[in-house]
């Protein structure tokens, strides 16, 4: 099975990566990766919360752009296969998350509240 | 009797050679268990010694244990299923036996250490090592002769995925014989199955027999969908693919999307166990609910991994003898894609008395009597097909209509309890096992001989005996409901599960059905193993020739194929036009082409697959007993060979075209003696 | 589709239901990887939920405001995304045909992915020295149990790197190695995508809360 090598050969299927892709998706990535570690390390917003809520929209910005150009995803990889496969795998990902979280705290609810406070801060 | 067994696990027994393992850990003083221990060493002594005797290691070993062929891997996951349902069944009469026994009031013959093993045994080699391997084997025989290839994506992996589910079940076969096995329950439940409350081997057994096993089911599961996406042959768009392979389909994404959780649940118990973490502890902030939240993210998804498959099947098997095109393609289609999207938000209705509150509760309740819709409207498919059909009562046809008559009285109790405040009542008793019962059995079982009945002439090239083939069907069906609808009755009032004992007498008559109801199971799989016997007796006369033998109705490719099909399947890929596409062929005028072959290109067999997947069967025994040098030994030689074997690029060949025209010659002679011209 | 003989069903004639020449079947490999990761998603999906749910319950050990180092982190930050860039140019050489370039670039991008590991293990000692071990609480558990997942497919990237390198230097850049550099490059990216959901949740939000 050894082909021989041809300039430019290419896997079948397989994405075609660039320079300029690779530096697009790397500056971008270092700009959404600072600006959340300076607004942690530089105690720069009064509001936790607002920090929190920058952290985590960088971070499925930064991972849409990894997507986009490190993995060089599109829609018509491996006839869409790749998308929907990503799709539903994110679906199914916020599902078990989000589903977890909404029944666990309920379920914690329910058991005695002045319990759960006492018991966190336990030794 | 408890503090006994502590003993023997007991921290101090730890040696560095050894781990845990002693003299004391072999139960001998178990009178069961040694006359068991003794029947398998005489019938495996026997069987190793025949097939010695008659030379046939070499041949097993490279026709069959090296085969990378999904034939011979679908047949060999069956045969699994065939010889697991042995023990998971004994274990069933078992406890009706003992439930019989108590309910009249006598003492039972097993205390509850051994009773409690035996349910938790029941459960876990019943859906794991009989139901996966049997839906895995169909669907990996048939599937790619559906879709006109001539084997999966990734033939080596799913010869590894094959060894990975018998490492599996040889460790939960092991823990019979060498120490003892969890007595959790099939799911394992913390803080039961955590160190403090199960200090033995058994959960650990339970743990590392299905992590292995659900390395070689996820492997298996990627290896299947990317074949029916990549490989189906020309012209065969999804919206033409048969029924079967669209259940194939989802079943696998299903299986890719599920079996990651349960990997990730066990792998924190056992970090739990071992190494004393707080996942699930009672102490130091753990959340045993955690885990059955977790587990039943995985659990239900698992259920539909096994009832889809069979919806296949049966949709094969009703089109098929009734000799009529599928009543609503395109529904069932939505339906399958429904099914496997809603499978994933239903799963705390395994756990609504848990205490998640009314609105959650809610919410996964009306979820759940949702999905029982697009079932629905399979059955209602199916049963329009039958509607001004041609019903012919083979032996497939009357496991699918003992299916549907059986499994919607199982899917209107599903419905049942899938209202919380009558599962607040339900939970956890002798119901919902009849409920699961009826759908598994009803559906699975019944699904599982449907199929093998109607594939086996493809398969062996002989059909099966069917007087044996009706005898088994009678004695399962009526066996079936003399089992278990006693269990509705008993559960409506108010009998638990996983009971030793009951001891109220004015019940016991119910019991004594339900055990009545079990032997009569056992005399139909006694029967379906006289059945496989005679039938390889009798081949001869029950010889297919045509390759299309349930009257030349068959509907798919894989009916196009001599029975058994060549190694290559087909000698020229097929071309598709239409849905059911043999039935397309046979219409409009299909010469079968004799001649102008090329050379095929073929995977090579390899024993790779059993070396590693025994080196991780191997780990698992020393993580069990805590063999640390043999489980880093064991793991380090996985993983150096599986790179050694990344080495190896010479992994495939060519069938030469003279092999070809033998083979298609012989089947050529083969085909006019069944129609002379 | 079939270019040697006509699909369309013609009026009086038999249609054609077989191909006279093999069909090629582009390989499965890139997507079966892909779907392989995509259950890999699932596997740090439920450890994440795991941590979400455990991840407060700290009974008394440390707090991650008192033993995170944020600074160590956005440098193990860098290192894995450094790291992915590298194995781009380590694509771009491949996609040239270059040998060389292509082991040199893996090579680096090797020597990023083990300072990643380094300072992982360097930071999970000092954690453990200071009381938060995996023993001491749900919450730790569920860190190491989410960062420690991350960490051994890292390695195990690392270990893959290595094969691939020396099959590449003994047998070139053939199709199927090349077929292996695709994957394992959507292997590394992949860890690095996971590891952005890691520092943001754990480590940033940890020392916030």
């Amino acid at each position: 099975m050894s082909a021989h090598a041809d300039i430019e050969q290419h896997v079948e299927g397989a994405p075609h990566a660039s320079f300029r892709e690779y530096m697009i998706g790397f500056w971008l990535s270092v700009v959404l990766t600072v600006i959340p570690f300076w607004l942690v390390l530089g105690d720069v917003l009064e509001s936790a919360n607002l920090t929190i809520f920058i952290i985590i929209f960088f971070a499925i910005m930064q991972m849409i752009v990894h997507m986009i150009y490190f993995l060089h995803l599109n829609t018509k990889s491996e006839a869409g296969w790749i998308l929907i496969s990503l799709a539903f795998t994110l679906m199914l990902v916020v599902i078990a998350i989000s589903g977890s979280v909404w029944i666990m705290w309920h379920l914690d609810q329910n058991m005695m509240p002045l319990m759960i406070e006492a018991a966190r801060a336990l030794p | 009797m408890a503090s006994d067994y502590e003993a023997i696990y007991a921290d101090d027994r730890w040696s560095p050679v050894f781990g845990k393992l002693s003299w004391d850990v072999i139960p001998y003083y178990e009178p069961l268990v040694l006359m068991s221990f003794i029947g398998v060493v005489i019938g495996g002594g026997a069987l190793f010694g025949w097939v010695t005797y008659k030379k046939l290691w070499g041949y097993l070993w490279t026709e069959w244990f090296t085969s990378i062929d999904h034939k011979k891997i679908g047949i060999m996951y069956i045969i699994l299923g065939l010889v697991m349902l042995m023990r998971g069944f004994a274990d069933a009469i078992m406890m009706r036996v003992q439930q019989s026994l108590t309910s009249s009031g006598f003492d039972g013959y097993l205390d509850a250490h051994h009773y409690d093993q035996i349910f938790t045994a029941h459960g876990m080699i019943m859906i794991f090592f009989v139901a996966m391997p049997f839906v895995t084997g169909l669907m990996n025989y048939v599937m790619p002769l559906q879709i006109g290839a001539r084997d999966v994506a990734f033939p080596f992996l799913n010869n590894f995925s094959l060894w990975m589910t018998i490492g599996g079940a040889m460790l939960v076969n092991v823990s019979l014989f060498i120490g003892e096995f969890g007595q959790t329950g099939w799911l394992a439940y913390p803080p039961l199955s955590g160190i403090n409350f199960s200090p033995s081997v058994g959960v650990d057994y339970y743990i590392w027999a299905l992590q292995i096993a659900g390395i070689g089911t996820t492997l298996s599961g990627i290896n299947l969908l990317v074949t029916i996406v990549k490989m189906r042959a020309p012209g065969m768009t999804f919206m033409k693919m048969p029924v079967f392979t669209w259940t194939t389909l989802a079943t696998n994404v299903l299986i890719v999307a599920s079996f990651p959780v349960l990997t990730v649940v066990l792998a924190l118990l056992s970090l739990d166990r071992f190494l004393d973490m707080h996942f699930f502890t009672n102490d130091l902030g753990g959340n045993a609910m955690m885990y059955i939240n977790l587990i039943w993210i995985w659990g239900h998804p698992e259920v539909y991994i096994l009832i889809l498959p069979v919806f296949g099947v049966f949709t094969e098997v009703v089109a098929t003898h009734c000799r009529k095109q599928i009543f609503g393609y395109d529904s069932m289609v939505y339906a399958i894609v429904v099914i496997t999207i809603l499978s994933y938000i239903v799963w705390l209705h395994h756990f609504f008395t848990m205490g998640s509150g009314a609105s959650v509760n809610a919410f996964f309740g009306i979820t759940t009597m949702i999905i029982s819709i697009p079932t629905g409207a399979k059955i209602f498919n199916w049963l329009f097909t039958m509607y001004k059909g041609r019903i012919t009562y083979e032996l497939p046809m009357m496991w699918t209509i003992a299916f549907i008559i059986t499994f919607v009285i199982g899917g209107m109790t599903g419905v049942l309890l899938a209202v919380p405040p009558a599962d607040f009542v339900l939970h956890n008793s002798l119901f919902l096992v009849a409920h699961f019962h009826n759908v598994i059995i009803g559906g699975v079982v019944f699904g599982v001989f449907a199929g093998i009945t109607f594939w086996f002439p493809k398969a062996f090239g002989y059909r099966l005996d069917p007087y044996w083939g009706k005898v088994s069907f009678w004695f399962w069906v009526i066996g079936f409901y003399l089992a278990f609808m006693p269990l509705y009755a008993l559960g409506l009032m108010g009998v638990t599960r996983r009971l030793s004992q009951f001891p109220d007498t004015t019940l016991s008559t119910y019991f004594h059905v339900a055990t009545v109801g079990a032997l009569f199971i056992a005399v139909g799989i006694a029967a379906f193993v006289l059945q496989m016997v005679l039938s390889y007796l009798k081949r001869d006369e029950l010889r297919d020739d045509s390759g299309d033998p349930w009257g030349g109705d068959g509907r798919t490719l894989e009916w196009s194929t001599s029975s058994p099909p060549p190694k290559y399947n087909f000698a020229f890929t097929p071309q598709v036009h239409k849905f059911d596409t043999w039935w397309d062929m046979k219409q409009r005028g299909y010469v079968r082409p004799v001649d102008g072959f090329n050379p095929i290109h073929m995977p090579k067999n390899t024993g790779a697959g059993f070396v590693l997947a025994m080196l991780c069967t191997v780990m698992g025994f020393g993580l069990i007993w805590q063999i640390w040098w043999l489980a880093a030994c064991a793991f380090f030689a996985a993983v150096v060979g599986a790179i050694i074997h990344t080495f190896n690029y010479d992994r495939e060949y060519y069938i030469p075209v003279e092999e070809i025209e033998a083979v298609e010659a012989r089947r050529s002679e083969q085909l006019a003696k069944g129609n002379p011209a | 589709m079939n270019s040697v003989n006509p699909t369309a069903d013609q009026v009086d004639e038999t249609p054609v239901f077989y191909l006279k020449e093999e069909p090629h079947h582009a390989p499965g490999t890139l997507l079966g990887f892909w779907i392989y990761l995509m259950s890999d998603c699932l596997i740090f999906a439920a450890l994440f939920a795991t941590r979400a749910v455990v991840g407060s319950n700290y009974m008394g050990s440390p707090l991650p405001k008192d033993v995170f180092n944020i600074e160590l982190i956005l440098v193990s930050t860098f290192c894995l995304l450094f790291s992915s860039i590298t194995y781009g140019f380590a694509v771009l050489q491949m996609q040239q045909n270059k040998v060389n370039g292509t082991l040199m670039w893996l090579a680096i991008t090797g020597l990023l992915g083990a300072a990643f590991i380094g300072i992982e293990l360097y930071e999970f000692n000092h954690l453990i020295h200071a009381g938060a071990s995996p023993q001491s609480s749900a919450s730790w558990s569920s860190f190491y149990a989410l960062v420690g997942t991350h960490g051994l497919h890292v390695s195990f990237g690392l270990l893959w790197m290595v094969v691939l390198m020396v099959q590449v230097k003994m047998y070139a850049l053939t199709v199927a190695n090349m077929r292996r550099l695709f994957c394992l490059s959507m292997f590394w990216h992949f860890l690095d995508l996971v590891w952005l959901g890691v520092f943001s949740l754990v480590y940033l939000t940890g020392v916030l809360l």
